[in-house]
């Protein structure tokens, strides 16, 4: 193992963090310190356009390592400063970029506290990025706790509602989940002797763990089952969301759960095949209720942002369905579940992530998230109500946006495989219909309230980061092999381990 | 030869001229030169329509065979490569010269109807993209991409019916579209995926690829059981498109959008994609003869089902809309009797003479700004033009010799006569069917031409506010000469397209020979029973609504209670809305895991929260902040340790 360094990826984490730092030290004005957020944002999606680029040129293996293997010496084993990027990553880490700018964007009207609120929000891209390009198990968790300090203060300070409840209940549920993941990293370290996550796939099926394979893969599943969320672990999401500011709303859909659900295609799949297939039937079961659940329980809302919350933990349920295609039928497992899965986890920030953020300017204007005070918007917001009803219908899985690619991989990719159970999951496109088309007609369309006579449609300013996720939206969806080519690959790269699992379980 | 780059320019021309509408002439553009927008949309389509006469005249050229090119790569995952690409055969080329030819006539109509309208330049961008969206649909040769259009096509109309979506109803109408024509594409998608699942059964080809699925349907490859659920999936898609019972219920109330858009959806797009649906999986259809009956007495059962309700409307749109289902009922009940040829040539004139009602109807809104019959009368000397065409489509539609709907509706009772049970029992009900439209067609003319004028808009209590008012004159020539133009073709073009004798130019069954379908040879018996069939249910209609009869609710007088069966369309509305979505859905179901979320689950982390913090209290007793007491524990806990310290040692 020899020190390398790219530096390209070392920079894509840390200059958030370096943006906070300076913001810290140097930003006197309000206007200075949205200068400097501003920037280092438009330098990080740049360098996050750039990192995705430059993989999807050439999708193969472990690219721009930076890796410093003495990073902390303990005993004769070492931690390691290790980041690299791959295809499962790759398109994350372009997802983190966009949104992480869109987030910036969308907090130029914050007047409280200002300097404190963007060193927080860029901390917290620094934490995402760095757990989706940690490649030491020890880093991934200090990048994966580091995220919850910047999103506690988010909440609980500039939140609204119950802001200080649902602070706490978000960071005590992840925390709770990621003590096991601790307890599970340990273990492996102790049982292999090294935290890389590259070596620990082949380790884990060659060594003797400390604990039965099993709990290990509970121990480490729990958190990221809290994160994606994955019924009943999903409680503390829709107060979360609900009371957040509109960026840290967006970050929080858009890239915190798509931590859990990379840390299961990642760990789940990638270190645990076997375990991972046993345990399909329950992930199934489990996905199927996060569709069916979530959608029916979304049609009941009335708060915006709580409506979204709740289609949120509907659309993770197709992650967890796209994923239990691992069990693979009489040994055969195709590589579209895990695809469609991840596909699911780009597709849904990019579009749920524009859902925040359009809701964020609804609220600035109406004053109010409640739907049923909300009602004719489209005739005086013209060019917001097209932006609204994209992405609504991207979120019901239009085909020509990314929502129906993602969607339809998972199906076809698990169909073969749980029958009936992926059934029942496609037919939660037809409740994801009659949730979000109800919510954009009851807000939008029919007769205007008159309190809505001199609101006024979004600036241009405000449009650009709508606009930018829209066209991301539906150029995905009419050419989705911009983002499938990478992640296909990644996913590639994984399914020998998984095929050799599903052909030892159908013997 | 056409090239593959013009089919799909015929594809690309309007969705071009969606997109320059939608990011350049709408929102840079002063409202005056909106009209450019109207200009724009024509011209693409115009290019789109001569285009597809082309690809008809290569297809005819090169003997009635599949014009074959390749597939491009859309979308690879592992070993699965999704593709994308063009069929051009003669059902395409026939469909394309249907909605291009019917589309351009009703966006030349719509300059005249939707002049004056403050969405002008939104209407022209959805109805591009709802023509380019129906064009993707006829011209898709993979599975995958007929469903995207498919699914497009069903935007656009949801963007279309909803088009005054500050009208409650009108938005109201929009979303039932959607979700109810959804419901059917969750079975089409679940066929989808069971014949993926079933890949192999196609032998070695890409299942998705709709020639290769068929031949192997046809060669046997695909059968059983396999074949009908694939078949029975698809056609669940086709149920909710086309207005099947029991998914139906979403096409009188999509009568909210603007009239040509009805004449558009019923017409030649929507509607008309699922009965191109089933005619383009035809071989898979045909493989399982579960599949075809089901086809078959879905179909028939519609086609008086959705007649019987056609009697009693009074919103003349309603009528042609119960009408529309009714016809496509008609086809699917051809399909499931094995016509293909029939079903389609019906699809064909259908095409014309029901565009040509619908925007008749739209003329006359536009005279007493009303849809209400019940508030018209006498037009037929206000608007002599648009009577005379009116009355030619209601004969055409009528199946009256030697109109172009007498000649397909023919060929539909011919190959269902003769059959096994199915065929007798769904041939019994096209008849049926034959007399009802026969009536309600002839009740609308009798009621909207006839008579005295009634006072329009102006006594219309539903009339909407922002309406047309009453005008009592013949449309503008921009809204004349399509409808006189579609009048044409609702005389000639069943007896041109499919004749019964040589035409010289035409060969005879020229539609037949070109779709590969079945020759029915001209059966006058059966002509003639339902030629007297239709002209007694006109007969009928002249009884009941002719000026001076007794009363136009004489019908309803006398039979009330199946009066009020009908104007309540068989109460299934309200079964579907109030009782299984509103009450069963969202007030019970909805409702309890809702409650089960926030009591149960979110209790369940309140109760761990609780317990916390009632463990936590004994333990935070002794921590009082009282520096004395802390320093006598430590020096108590010291005393021990040394005391324990110096007996162990």
């Amino acid at each position: 193992m020899e020190t390398q360094f790219h530096w390209v990826l070392t920079v894509a984490v840390f200059l958030p963090a370096a943006g906070a730092l300076l913001i810290a030290l140097a930003g006197r004005t309000d206007a200075l310190v949205r200068v400097i957020a501003g920037a280092v944002a438009l330098a990080e999606l740049a360098l996050s356009i750039a990192i995705f680029a430059g993989y999807y040129r050439d999708p193969s293996g472990l690219r721009m390592v930076d890796r410093l293997p003495d990073w902390i010496p303990v005993e004769s084993f070492s931690v390691q400063y290790f980041l690299g990027v791959d295809g499962l990553s790759a398109p994350l880490v372009l997802l983190t970029g966009v949104l992480g700018m869109a987030a910036v964007y969308a907090s130029w009207s914050v007047k409280l506290r200002v300097r404190e609120y963007f060193i927080w929000l860029l901390v917290l891209q620094t934490a995402v990025m760095g757990v989706f390009l940690a490649q030491d198990f020890l880093l991934f968790f200090v990048m994966w706790e580091l995220e919850l300090i910047p999103m506690f203060f988010l909440i609980s300070i500039w939140g609204s509602g119950r802001k200080e409840y649902s602070a706490m209940k978000f960071l005590i549920f992840t925390l709770g989940g990621s003590a096991f993941m601790l307890v599970g990293i340990l273990v492996l370290f102790f049982s292999t002797g090294t935290f890389d996550m590259t070596l620990l796939p082949a380790l884990i099926q060659s060594k003797s763990l400390l604990l039965p394979i099993g709990w290990v893969f509970a121990l480490l599943f729990i958190a990221f089952a809290v994160k994606l969320p994955v019924w009943p672990l999903h409680t503390w999401l829709p107060d979360a969301h609900t009371d957040a500011p509109t960026a840290a709303s967006v970050m929080l859909a858009g890239v915190l759960l798509k931590m859990g659900g990379y840390g299961m295609v990642r760990v789940g799949a990638g270190m645990f095949p076997d375990v991972l297939a046993d345990f399909a039937p329950w992930l199934v079961a489990l996905g199927v209720i996060n569709v069916l659940y979530g959608a029916v329980v979304t049609i009941r809302q009335t708060d915006l942002k709580r409506l979204i919350a709740f289609s949120s933990i509907s659309h993770m349920g197709y992650v967890l369905v796209g994923i239990s295609s691992v069990a693979g039928v009489a040994g055969v497992v195709s590589p579209l579940g895990l695809t469609g899965a991840s596909m699911q986890m780009f597709t849904h920030g990019a579009i749920t992530g524009l859902m925040f953020l359009l809701v964020g300017i609804v609220y600035e204007k109406a004053h109010t998230r409640h739907i049923p005070h909300l009602g004719g918007l489209a005739s005086r917001m013209p060019v917001f109500a097209v932006a609204f009803l994209v992405a609504g219908l991207a979120s019901l899985g239009l085909p020509a946006t990314s929502g129906f690619v993602s969607e339809i991989l998972v199906f076809l990719g698990t169909y073969p495989v749980w029958n009936w159970p992926t059934a029942l999951a496609v037919f939660g496109i037809v409740i994801t219909a009659g949730y979000i088309l109800w919510m954009v007609q009851r807000s939008m369309f029919g007769q205007r309230p008159d309190r809505f006579d001199n609101i006024s449609d979004a600036t241009p300013l405000e449009m650009v980061p709508v606009a930018v996720l829209v066209a991301a939206i539906i150029v995905v969806g009419v050419y989705p092999a911009f983002i499938t080519d990478v992640f296909a690959a990644g996913i590639a790269e994984m399914m020998e381990p998984i095929r050799q699992a599903a052909m030892a379980a159908a013997g | 030869m056409i090239s593959e780059l013009a089919a799909w320019l015929i594809f690309l021309l309007p969705l071009g001229s969606f997109a320059l509408i939608a990011f350049l002439i709408r929102p840079f553009l002063a409202r005056e030169l909106h009209v450019l927008a109207g200009y724009a949309t024509i011209a693409a389509i115009g290019v789109s329509f001569v285009l597809s006469v082309w690809a008809l005249g290569s297809v005819v050229e090169g003997h009635n065979a599949e014009i074959g090119w390749a597939s491009h790569e859309w979308m690879t995952v592992g070993e699965f490569r999704f593709t994308v690409g063009i069929l051009m055969d003669p059902l395409t080329a026939i469909m394309l010269f249907v909605v291009t030819g019917v589309s351009l006539l009703i966006q030349i109509y719509s300059l005249g109807y939707m002049k004056g309208d403050d969405g002008f330049a939104r209407y022209y961008a959805f109805m591009s993209l709802f023509t380019a969206s129906m064009i993707g649909l006829v011209l898709a040769r993979n599975v995958i991409q007929l469903f995207v259009f498919w699914e497009l096509v069903g935007l656009s109309s949801y963007l279309l019916i909803g088009f005054w979506y500050k009208r409650p109803a009108a938005a109201n109408a929009a979303k039932k579209a959607f979700i109810v024509t959804r419901i059917g594409d969750f079975g089409f998608l679940l066929g989808i995926l069971y014949l993926f699942f079933n890949g192999g059964a196609v032998g070695g080809g890409n299942p998705l690829d709709i020639p290769t699925l068929n031949e192997a349907a046809k060669a046997g490859l695909l059968a059983g059981s396999a074949a009908t659920w694939i078949a029975v999936g698809l056609f669940a898609g086709a149920i909710g498109k086309s207005g099947q019972f029991p998914l139906h219920t979403w096409l009188p109330d999509a009568m909210e959008g603007p009239t040509p858009v009805s004449a558009l959806i019923h017409a030649a797009t929507m509607v008309a994609a699922g009965v191109f649906l089933v005619a383009r999986f035809f071989d898979v259809f045909a493989a399982s003869p579960a599949a075809m009956d089901t086809v078959a007495i879905i179909g028939g059962f519609t086609a008086i089902f959705a007649a019987s309700m056609g009697l009693v409307a009074n919103d003349i749109k309603r009528v042609l809309a119960y009408s529309t289902v009714s016809q496509l009922g008609y086809m699917m009940l051809a399909l499931g009797v094995g016509a293909y040829g029939p079903a389609v040539f019906h699809l064909f004139t259908h095409a014309f003479f029901k565009a040509l009602l619908f925007l008749g109807s739209g003329n006359v809104n536009h005279a007493t700004g009303t849809f209400d019959m019940r508030y018209m009368g006498g037009l037929r000397r206000v608007m002599p033009i648009t009577h005379l065409c009116f009355l030619i489509g209601g004969l055409s539609l009528a199946g009256v010799f030697p109109l172009a709907g007498f000649w397909s509706k023919d060929e539909i009772l011919a190959s269902a006569w003769g059959g096994d049970a199915v065929s007798q029992v769904v041939f019994w009900l096209a008849i049926v069917a034959v007399f009802m439209t026969a009536f309600y067609m002839f009740r609308a003319i009798f009621m909207t031409f006839e008579g005295e004028f009634r006072g329009g808009a102006a006594n219309d209590p539903y009339a909407p506010p922002d309406g047309h008012g009453v005008h009592l004159a013949e449309s503008p020539r921009v809204m004349v000469v399509p409808v006189a133009v579609l009048a044409v073709a609702a005389v000639v073009a069943g007896f041109v397209a499919n004749s019964v004798t040589d035409l010289g130019v035409i060969p005879i069954h020229w539609l037949s020979h070109f779709l590969h379908a079945d020759i029915k040879a001209f059966n006058i018996p059966l002509a003639a029973i339902s030629s007297l069939v239709a002209v007694s249910g006109i007969g009928l209609a002249y009884l009941m609504y002719r000026p001076g009869a007794r009363s136009f609710s004489f019908a309803s007088v006398l039979m009330r209670p199946a009066h009020a069966v009908l104007v309540n369309k068989y109460y299934m509305d309200f079964l579907y809305e109030r009782v299984l979505v509103r009450v069963w859905f969202y007030m019970r179901l909805a409702f309890a895991l809702d409650w089960l979320d926030k009591s149960i689950v979110d209790g369940a982390v309140r109760m761990i929260d609780k317990l916390g913090r009632s463990l936590g209290k004994p333990l935070a007793l002794p921590q009082t902040g009282q520096l004395q007491g802390y320093g006598m524990v430590i020096s108590i806990g010291i005393v021990i340790i040394f005391g324990v310290y110096l007996i162990w040692r």
